[in-house]
């Protein structure tokens, strides 16, 4: 596994993570076994293809307001237009890159944010552990959708910017939590104390010795921050806190929804962006699992024995 | 006795920490709040009024920002959360009074149906380990939980109100009928909470199965022969921590179905920027969540016995 216990004291001073081919191997490895990893990525990297190749796929101008209003899906309008004659295939295409825009971002601005917080909390320990703790803990209880849905309220600006910063704000206590255990829990290994043996510097420990051992739980965290992400960007912009001029999914069931797209006869409108919305959420949540699965053993399901 | 104490600074600080967020936001926001309010309520409110406004959202910046952060605090313990701009003239507290009662209801609606549904599928899940429960539910549940509460709110309300017109479309009665305590009305109520009750079991059904097939034991049996301490203890706080989540799903719930509770009123209170509304709701949700997790601490100090040793 990526964490490396150093027991020979022979090996003492030389780099305890033998080299990141290893690491990366290890990973891969397991990946490939994994279904759900596999399964994960497939979906992930299917929306980043539409996303890069958007202009490729869509047929029209996702703005363009050229047709009949409330079309149903035919073949020259594969999933119908909008209440104002936009298409809605087009729209879905082009939405995909403010979607996974957002959750690329959110995501590794919170992941970010855990790290800084969870690994220094752990590592400086004492009193500053328990501030940093109590600090995590306020913001994980909080109610966050009410807290962005005020914070949003309060910025008249609704830009892309404003909105990755609303969810990093109220998305980054449960990685810090789960950081922390497992930085814990390296702090008093054998290769960490020949590094401060040695006289190595806070930081370089950290930062070379603590964090590479904490890969697979980092890249987990990441995933499930995209997650969150994700669904967090699809509420706040379908109660119409996002810029309703931007394409996004959570955008495109904001108009949906001010259209009444369900009573005028056009499920279409709102069950292709949700449908979306919940596919990539699922790609997150996927390999979030996997992840979760390579660092901990435990978790991996429980097989039947074969004869 | 020290994992109380550490338990009770936790709920302490939460409190105090939402309050100053609440203190400080319209402060640091760009443009003036205060100043937007009062312009919609010239003439038309008291000057107590006013003055209450003007302290919750930095009007008075003459005043030292302790002396305007005491008064906010006295304001707020006193029960004094200004006057709704949605629905003039009623105060804050009004507004929140009359919606609660309906979240509760929804909330509570939802946790027996979560219990009969939970139960029912760890039941089935426990009953053979590795079986094909145990198979299919996990990458399920992976695949729910990255629905977003609402969709699954308006796919709900295509299926069986719209298409199959089981259930009506929104709003907790009938809007001919009016409040009463008859058999009638509460089978409204129980008809019209359906839909959104369900939407969100839907998406919090995993923990409830978790709890029940803990141990791969029957659901019964953990009930009443465990008496909750081993299946539940780790379970409870972690539980009452995720109630947050549960709250934040209901918002989105309730105004996909119209439903007049609390997370409906937020979304009327944003629509026409009342911020006094809007905090208040605020702390009203994190003072909800405070009081279950403190609840469970207390409960997990009666039951578990290490937390009394040391912590």
């Amino acid at each position: 596994m990526a964490v490396r216990v150093v027991t020979d004291p022979a090996a003492v001073g030389t780099p305890v993570v033998t080299s990141r081919q290893g690491i990366l191997g290890t990973v891969g490895r397991g990946l490939a076994r994994n279904r759900k990893a596999v399964a994960g990525l497939g979906l992930f990297g299917f929306f980043v293809v539409v996303a890069l190749l958007a202009p490729l796929i869509a047929p029209y101008d996702p703005h363009a307001l050229q047709f009949s209003q409330m079309l149903q899906p035919s073949r020259t309008h594969l999933l119908g237009t909008t209440g104002t004659g936009q298409d809605i295939f087009s729209q879905l295409v082009f939405g995909t890159r403010e979607s996974l825009l957002i959750a690329l971002g959110a995501g590794v601005g919170a992941t970010v944010v855990s790290v800084i917080i969870g690994v220094s909390a752990a590592y400086m320990g004492g009193l500053w552990d328990h501030i940093l703790n109590l600090f995590t803990d306020v913001f994980l209880v909080m109610p966050t959708l009410p807290l962005m849905i005020i914070v949003g309220t309060y910025l008249h600006n609704r830009g892309l910017l404003v909105l990755i910063a609303v969810i990093v704000i109220t998305g980054w206590s449960y990685g810090a939590r789960q950081l922390r255990s497992q930085a814990l829990s390296l702090r008093n290994r054998e290769f960490l104390e020949a590094a401060r043996a040695r006289g190595e510097r806070s930081t370089y420990i950290i930062v070379f010795e603590v964090l590479p051992n904490m890969t697979s739980l980092i890249v987990a965290i990441f995933f499930g921050a995209a997650l969150y992400a994700v669904l967090a960007a699809a509420g706040l912009q379908f109660i119409g806190l996002g810029d309703p001029n931007s394409l996004s999914w959570g955008t495109m069931l904001y108009w949906a929804q001010a259209n009444g797209a369900l009573l005028a006869g056009s499920p279409v409108w709102v069950l292709a962006p949700g449908l979306c919305i919940a596919a990539l959420g699922a790609a997150f949540a996927l390999i979030n699992y996997a992840f979760d699965e390579i660092s901990n053993p435990a978790l991996r399901p429980v097989r039947k024995k074969k004869k | 006795m020290s994992y109380l104490i550490r338990r009770f600074e936790f709920f302490a600080i939460t409190l105090w920490a939402a309050l100053t967020i609440n203190f400080i936001l319209p402060r640091i926001m760009p443009g003036n709040p205060a100043q937007a309010m009062l312009v919609r309520f010239r003439g038309r409110v008291s000057p107590e009024t006013v003055k209450a406004i003007e302290v919750a959202f930095g009007f008075h910046s003459n005043e030292p920002i302790w002396q305007q952060y005491l008064e906010y605090l006295r304001n707020t313990f006193t029960g004094n959360f200004g006057t709704s701009v949605t629905f003039f003239p009623v105060p804050v507290g009004d507004v929140i009074k009359q919606g609660l009662p309906w979240t509760l209801g929804l909330v509570g609606m939802a946790t027996i149906l979560a219990f009969i549904l939970g139960t029912l599928l760890g039941m089935l899940s426990a009953w053979r380990r590795g079986g094909f429960f145990d198979a299919v539910l996990p990458p399920v549940f992976i695949v729910i939980s990255a629905f977003p509460y609402f969709w699954l709110g308006l796919l709900v309300l295509l299926a069986f109100a719209l298409t199959l017109n089981w259930f009506p479309l929104g709003f907790a009665y009938d809007l001919t009928s009016s409040i009463n305590l008859s058999w009638d009305f509460g089978g409204q109520v129980i008809w019209h909470g359906t839909l959104p009750a369900l939407t969100i079991v839907i998406t919090s059904a995993e923990d409830y199965v978790k709890m029940a097939r803990a141990k791969g034991l029957s659901p019964v049996r953990i009930m009443f022969m465990y008496a909750g301490r081993n299946a539940i203890l780790p379970n409870l706080v972690g539980f009452a921590m995720s109630l947050g989540f549960v709250i934040s799903g209901a918002i989105l719930v309730e105004i996909v179905f119209n439903y007049p509770g609390l997370g409906f009123t937020l979304l009327q209170a944003v629509h026409s920027e009342d911020y006094a509304l809007m905090q208040t709701l605020f702390l009203m949700l994190t003072v909800a969540v405070l009081v279950a997790v403190l609840a469970a601490d207390l409960l997990t100090a009666v039951l578990d016995p290490r937390t009394r040793e040391q912590g």
